[in-house]
């Protein structure tokens, strides 16, 4: 087997334990005393982190020169997408259970589930986009729509931001974490602008 | 010149092969030894450390004496004791409601003195056993409504505050009331943080402190306080949002000022002075119209001044409440 596909299987065991143990807390009615609020920090934490962790891959390859690597993209972005989507059902149904007027109002009046929900949104569109097929009949326009992704971060830690009373230290992890990796990219541009081509070039990668 | 040098080995430094063949029976042993000596070092900070957590963020001890209050809000269902003790936002203990049951056993809530201030004849630093003698302790089941959105039904036990103001007998300069929380990092690790302005402050007018639904709590349940409830005294003003329930009081001042209560230093257009109970005032990151109440499912509706405007909302009379939030 090679080593990414190794790494990927146990990425993918590790990537559910979040949800497991909260399907264990809830089996064991150990959801604190207020479940609702409890299940949806966890799963929204969750999604952060698989955002940010799946903007790490590209500097990683970069950095290491790895390319493999970046087999691990889609799966660690579906993640993030299959955490917000938890997050979300559990607004719709255990918060507001499908009071359409009173999430309508929120999601007008209120800007951080305006941008919560732009951000689950945006992740919708990259989730169905994800397939080998739309990757093919998308062709440049691929790599065009996928940049949402740099958008979708900055909105979900508005949203995170906005959503707590105080900066609380998992904001401030999640937010220089997203600094460093965008930061990357900018530096990256502007230096292979400037510089010639890195030795390594990168590869085509079969995905 | 022959330098005589004794061989590097001797033969008497060869370990006998009797020796050498249990060698790793030594190394059992030593790592044996060397684990048990970290265990007994480490075992009485923890076993410590476990009382003082039960103790201090357990059950309290049983108070005497206590009479049911008239006052007490009935038909309600109780919020049980473990809720009310395990799910709070006390940040000095941090920022997560899990934090203040987990640190909350570091504070000594004895010896403890309340300093009463300002414009008041009588003043000085009191003892709290000598503060709260003079008093009936009541009992006074409420509701309390935080401004997170979520409530409890709290049987506390408490003394009027009304009353302690008697005691203390503010002149007519004092037109309100300003209460501080100690300020003890060593004992309240949030507080080395700089997450709020500390010590935590709160305030009420002089007509609202001596609202007979005001009291300062010392117990719960019949019992006194957990630390991570606000051990040892604490307000409670049940037609206010949670956050104007300031806890470990330590210093209790008769001012003419408004005092400058912490989450309204924090961000003035979310929290207002008065902070009162109110459906229709919206924090401006989410609407204030509904609540759920812990142990329950389904949200339910806020009531104004939290269903005590019968016997609050004549002080605010000719107020705006959408101002004065």
């Amino acid at each position: 087997m090679k080593p990414v596909v190794l790494l990927k299987r146990i990425i993918f065991a590790a990537a559910l334990i979040p949800a497991a143990a909260l399907a264990l807390d809830a089996f064991r009615g150990d959801l604190t005393a207020n479940p609702i609020e409890y299940i949806t920090h966890t799963t929204g934490d969750w999604a952060i982190r698989f955002l940010v962790i799946t903007l790490a891959v590209t500097p990683i390859r970069r950095l290491s020169g790895w390319n493999p690597v970046i087999q691990l993209r889609r799966m660690l972005g579906l993640f993030s997408f299959f955490y917000a989507t938890l997050h979300f059902l559990t607004w719709f149904v255990l918060d507001w259970f499908f009071d359409f007027r009173q999430m309508a109002e929120d999601i007008v009046m209120r800007p951080f589930i305006t941008l919560g929900m732009a951000t689950y949104v945006m992740l919708i569109a990259l989730a169905v986009t994800s397939t080998q097929k739309s990757i093919r009949r998308l062709g440049r326009k691929w790599a065009l729509l996928h940049r949402l992704i740099y958008v979708a971060a900055v909105t979900a830690l508005l949203h995170f931001w906005l959503a707590r009373k105080t900066v609380v230290p998992q904001f401030q992890v999640v937010l220089v974490a997203a600094i460093l990796l965008l930061g990357f990219r900018v530096w990256w541009t502007t230096r292979s602008r400037t510089q010639p081509r890195p030795a390594a070039p990168l590869k085509a990668v079969k995905m | 010149m022959l330098i005589r040098r004794a061989p590097d080995l001797r033969f008497s430094d060869i370990t006998p092969r009797s020796l050498y063949l249990r060698r790793r029976e030594f190394l059992q042993t030593a790592a044996g030894a060397a684990l048990g000596a970290a265990a007994a070092v480490m075992a009485p900070p923890f076993t410590a450390r476990v009382a003082a957590q039960k103790e201090g963020t357990g059950h309290g001890a049983k108070l005497a004496n206590v009479v049911k209050s008239p006052l007490s809000t009935t038909g309600e269902k109780v919020t049980s004791w473990e809720d009310i003790t395990s799910y709070n936002n006390f940040y000095e203990y941090g920022p997560y409601k899990e934090d203040p049951k987990e640190n909350a056993w570091r504070l000594k809530p004895r010896p403890w003195t309340v300093t009463i201030e300002g414009y008041a004849e009588k003043k000085g630093v009191f003892g709290f056993d000598e503060f709260i003698k003079p008093y009936t302790l009541e009992e006074r089941v409420y509701r309390m409504r935080c401004v997170e959105a979520w409530s409890m039904v709290i049987p506390w036990v408490g003394i009027p505050l009304k009353d302690i103001i008697a005691t203390y007998k503010p002149t007519s300069q004092a037109k309100y009331v300003e209460f501080i929380t100690a300020l003890n990092p060593a004992q309240m690790p949030g507080q080395t943080t700089r997450m709020l302005p500390w010590p935590y402050v709160e305030g009420l007018r002089m007509d609202e402190a001596m609202n007979p639904l005001a009291i300062l709590a010392v117990g719960l349940y019949g019992e006194t306080l957990p630390n991570q409830d606000g051990a040892p005294i604490r307000l409670v003003t049940p037609w206010k949002y949670g956050f104007k329930g300031i806890k470990s009081i330590v210093k209790i001042r008769f001012v003419d000022y408004q005092p400058k209560n912490t989450w309204q230093v924090m961000t003035p257009n979310e929290y207002g002075f008065f902070a009162n109970v109110n459906p229709n005032v919206d924090h401006p990151r989410w609407s204030q119209a509904t609540e759920r109440r812990i142990g329950t499912f389904f949200r339910v509706k806020t009531l104004p001044f939290n269903g005590y405007a019968d016997q609050v909302a004549s002080l605010y009379s000719g107020m705006d409440l959408k101002r004065n939030f």
